[in-house]
């Protein structure tokens, strides 16, 4: 830990950069030692816990995606059993969507909403220590189901029963992983709800909050309102398998649909849950390198609390193939092509503010852009889903697996890795190494696509996903795909070595630290590091 | 590691003669069916539409970051709103969405028209094979992966893939239908929840224990046809092919007549 605690914290020794330092007291500092990291309390020691352990897993979930991509590099099976296939594809998931995007962007949250809003710290700090400290034995849990009798959940990370019910011993410990997942996640949520309500500087109406804000405070209620979903649904499943309980049984008057009714009634929030943040974040970034205000802030809002709300009514089309009624079918469908529209709406608004703007490409930026065309090519292969007849085509094969990691990897985490490059040096104080991050975004975005294109080749030629082995017809893209992989996974060492380098090394960062690009918000106007409280004193905003 | 590093070597020394003959697939091959052919004239409608909107707007953004770029000198303007063009950005979009909707529309009314079939099969999915029963006609049996693909699937069999005819989409016994007939599938599960598929016929639908789901199709083409299990549905999902023969309707008589024979053969001699 002692490599990390230069990070965040304004060296009592340090000239005195910041007006604010002036009735700083010595014993507001932060703690010596691991007493500072376990009773943390404060929201940037804990946004950099979120923020490593995110980095950790996402390096946990991304081996095992290697080790799906290996046994697929060719047809025939060579490295693993089908069993542990399975259980790779599901680990990955869960590991991915749970470990690695929703607390990447929880420690972003709890980085910058203070800086942001003009706060000293979140509002509930004691339970922002709770919510972070859950995760390391959630995910203990979740990593031990590999060592158990039965091996670690293959069921997918959907757990669908019957199917789910058939794990072995692993099966209690995923159940109360998942509800852990859950606690966590609600408990960040509330204080993210309550901090931007209450602790916005005076004048900062809802209106004048930054994006990102704005995206992290509808986010937080999706999490609210659907994390509890999940958590009745896996406890049911829980009862059906040790109490007698039939919720998905047939033979007890049950049914298995059921089950993923409500599962993708939280599902499919969670995937804007784990997209709107990264919009937050690209609708900071592309106004600051383009040099111009964001285009249209007022219905940049509007689009993502309208796509917040049609999140709750299309969950069912990502189960078109589960036979309902004609009518249900159609209903869904609708209201799914409808998102298009507000999500049209952000793609528009931001290439209107790139649109006779000065722009440069400093790495964020890059990242930014990488964004803006992949995930837009992510929501075309959504809006291809949509169509139910088309569907039954697409459904369960390889080209739902590139859309969604279209929408997820270029997307979800190309919008957290420009946050990184974004606001690290006013973490760190230290300027990163911009060759290098450039390298980093060209190797990441040429892969990616090397990774992922090819799929929606395998997927309309017939390849179902979730098979260890394939048809002769499949062998070529599959190599072009795994040897995609095996170039991104090396790609985001780079990305590592510079978080780790920025900690303790490089140039000085200013406080704009964008100087050239001469970015708003309150959070550019603190000292870079920025100091360990924050706003103490509440800044007034015009 | 050093396993993945071989293997990834002798991968792709062993491609580079087969790279001539390679399947570089990139679409959804059109079907067989009435159904086939509509789904894919609207999967090709929607992907020329997504291609066109990415040519206008990928165009505007290349073309932002090629004028407006600071190191050539450019000044920013300073407009943030235009509550006109972003009128004209939220209707365009939903007079395409209807438009889209319509046909899509139609041909899901036509796949949900299950009725007049002159024949219906049931399919159950068990794990990892499945079960064909020709209701009323007294013939039903199990389909199971081919001998051949399932030797070579296993686990360092030494077996190249390559080697075996239509590896991993071949069994046992197919299901043998006419040519021409509408078919009726009824769909159940005997354990998890597994998915019925053959692309060339445009349909898949979840076969469920405990419910019954249905589907149809008419081919128009003598010939094999296969498909996979497109549900997880554990271990050996990737290894239950569905493999259906469409005959023409004298030979899938006289094959159904062999088939019933067999049985009562069958059950005479219990």
């Amino acid at each position: 830990m002692s490599t990390t605690s230069s990070i965040a914290h304004h060296h009592p020794a340090e000239p005195v950069r910041d007006h604010h330092e002036d009735v700083h007291h010595e014993d507001h500092g932060p703690e010596k030692g691991w007493r500072r990291w376990v009773f943390a309390t404060n929201h940037k020691d804990i946004g950099t816990m979120y923020l490593l352990f995110s980095l950790l897993m996402f390096f946990v979930g991304g081996t095992m995606a290697m080790v799906i991509r290996a046994e697929l590099f060719q047809p025939g099976l060579q490295l693993v059993d089908p069993m542990f296939f399975n259980s790779m594809t599901s680990m990955h998931a869960l590991i991915m969507i749970f470990g690695a995007v929703m607390p990447a962007f929880v420690g972003l949250a709890n980085w910058m909403i203070p800086l942001q809003v003009g706060a000293p710290d979140m509002a509930l700090p004691r339970m922002n220590n709770f919510s972070f400290w859950i995760l390391p034995f959630a995910f203990s849990l979740l990593l031990g189901t590999l060592l158990v009798p039965g091996g670690a959940p293959a069921g997918g990370w959907t757990m669908y029963p019957p199917l789910v019910l058939q794990t072995g011993n692993a099966f209690p410990m995923l159940i109360f992983a998942v509800h852990l997942m859950g606690a966590s996640s609600i408990m960040g949520a509330i204080n993210v709800i309550v901090t931007i309500m209450n602790m916005r500087a005076p004048g900062m109406s809802l209106l004048k909050m930054p994006m990102f804000v704005w995206s992290w405070l509808i986010t937080a209620y999706l999490l609210i309102a659907v994390m509890p979903v999940l958590a009745g649904a896996v406890t049911m499943l829980l009862t059906d398998h040790y109490f007698g309980t039939t919720f998905f049984e047939a033979a007890g008057g049950g049914d298995p649909v059921m089950f993923q009714h409500i599962f993708w009634f939280f599902g499919h929030p969670e995937v804007y849950i784990m997209i709107l943040p990264a919009f937050g974040i690209v609708s900071e970034i592309i106004p600051t390198f383009s040099r111009k205000k964001l285009f249209g802030y007022d219905s940049m809002v509007y689009a993502i609390a309208s796509i917040a709300f049609l999140s709750f009514i299309v969950w069912a089309h990502h189960m078109f193939t589960v036979g309902m009624p004609l009518a249900g079918q159609l209903f869904f469908m609708l209201a799914t092509m409808l998102i298009a529209v507000p999500t049209g709406v952000k793609v528009f608004n931001w290439t209107a503010t790139m649109f006779k703007g000065s722009l440069s490409f400093e790495p964020p930026m890059l990242f930014a852009l990488s964004f803006l065309f992949l995930f837009t090519i992510g929501g075309f292969s959504g809006l291809m889903l949509a169509i139910v007849p088309a569907d039954f085509q697409y459904h369960d094969t390889y080209f739902v697996v590139a859309h969604f990691h279209y929408v997820l990897v270029p997307g979800a985490v190309f919008g957290i890795m420009a946050a990184v490059y974004y606001w690290l040096p006013k973490w760190t104080g230290h300027m990163y190494n911009m060759k290098l991050a450039k390298a980093h975004f060209w190797l990441s975005t040429i892969f990616v696509n090397v990774l992922f294109f090819p799929q929606h080749f395998l997927g309309l030629a017939g390849m179902p996903r979730r098979i260890p082995d394939y048809n002769t017809q499949f062998a070529d893209w599959n190599m072009i795909s795994s040897i995609g992989a095996f170039g991104f996974g090396l790609s985001q060492l780079l990305f590592a070595y510079l978080i780790f380098r920025s900690m303790r090394a490089g140039a000085p960062a200013t406080d704009k630290v964008w100087d050239d690009a001469k970015p708003h918000g309150l959070e550019w106007t603190l000292s870079s590091p920025a100091p360990y409280h924050s706003f103490e004193t509440a800044p007034e905003v015009k | 590691m050093v396993k993945i590093v071989k293997c990834a070597l002798a991968a792709v020394l062993a491609s580079l003669p087969a790279a001539a003959f390679a399947a570089w697939e990139l679409n959804m091959p059109v079907g067989v069916t009435e159904l086939s052919r509509r789904i894919h004239a609207l999967h090709m409608l929607i992907l020329w539409v997504c291609i066109l909107i990415a040519i206008a707007v990928f165009g505007v953004m290349i073309y932002s970051i090629v004028k407006f770029r600071r190191s050539q000198g450019a000044v920013a303007a300073s407009f943030d709103h235009s509550t006109r063009a972003e009128i004209v950005w939220t209707v365009i979009p939903i007079v395409i969405l209807v438009a889209m909707a319509v046909p899509a529309a139609a041909t899901l009314v036509r796949i949900e028209d299950t009725r007049n079939s002159d024949l219906t099969v049931k399919v159950t999915g068990y794990q990892w094979r499945w079960h064909y029963e020709y209701l009323e006609r007294n013939v039903a049996f199990f389909s199971s992966l081919s001998r051949d693909s399932d030797a070579a699937r296993q686990l360092d069999s030494g077996i190249d893939p390559e080697s075996v005819q239509n590896y991993l989409l071949d069994v046992d016994k197919p299901l043998v239908v006419p040519v021409g007939k509408k078919v009726r599938v009824l769909l159940t599960a005997g354990d998890v929840i597994h998915a019925w598929w053959v692309p060339a016929f445009g349909m898949k639908k979840d076969a469920i224990p405990g419910f019954v789901n249905e589907l149809w199709f008419r081919a128009d083409q003598v010939g094999i046809y296969r498909g996979q299990c497109a549900e997880l549905c554990g271990r050996d999902h990737g290894f239950m092919p569905v493999v259906v023969d469409v005959r023409s309707e004298a030979d899938f008589d006289s094959w159904l007549k062999t088939q019933q024979d067999n049985t009562k053969t069958a059950s005479a001699a219990e």
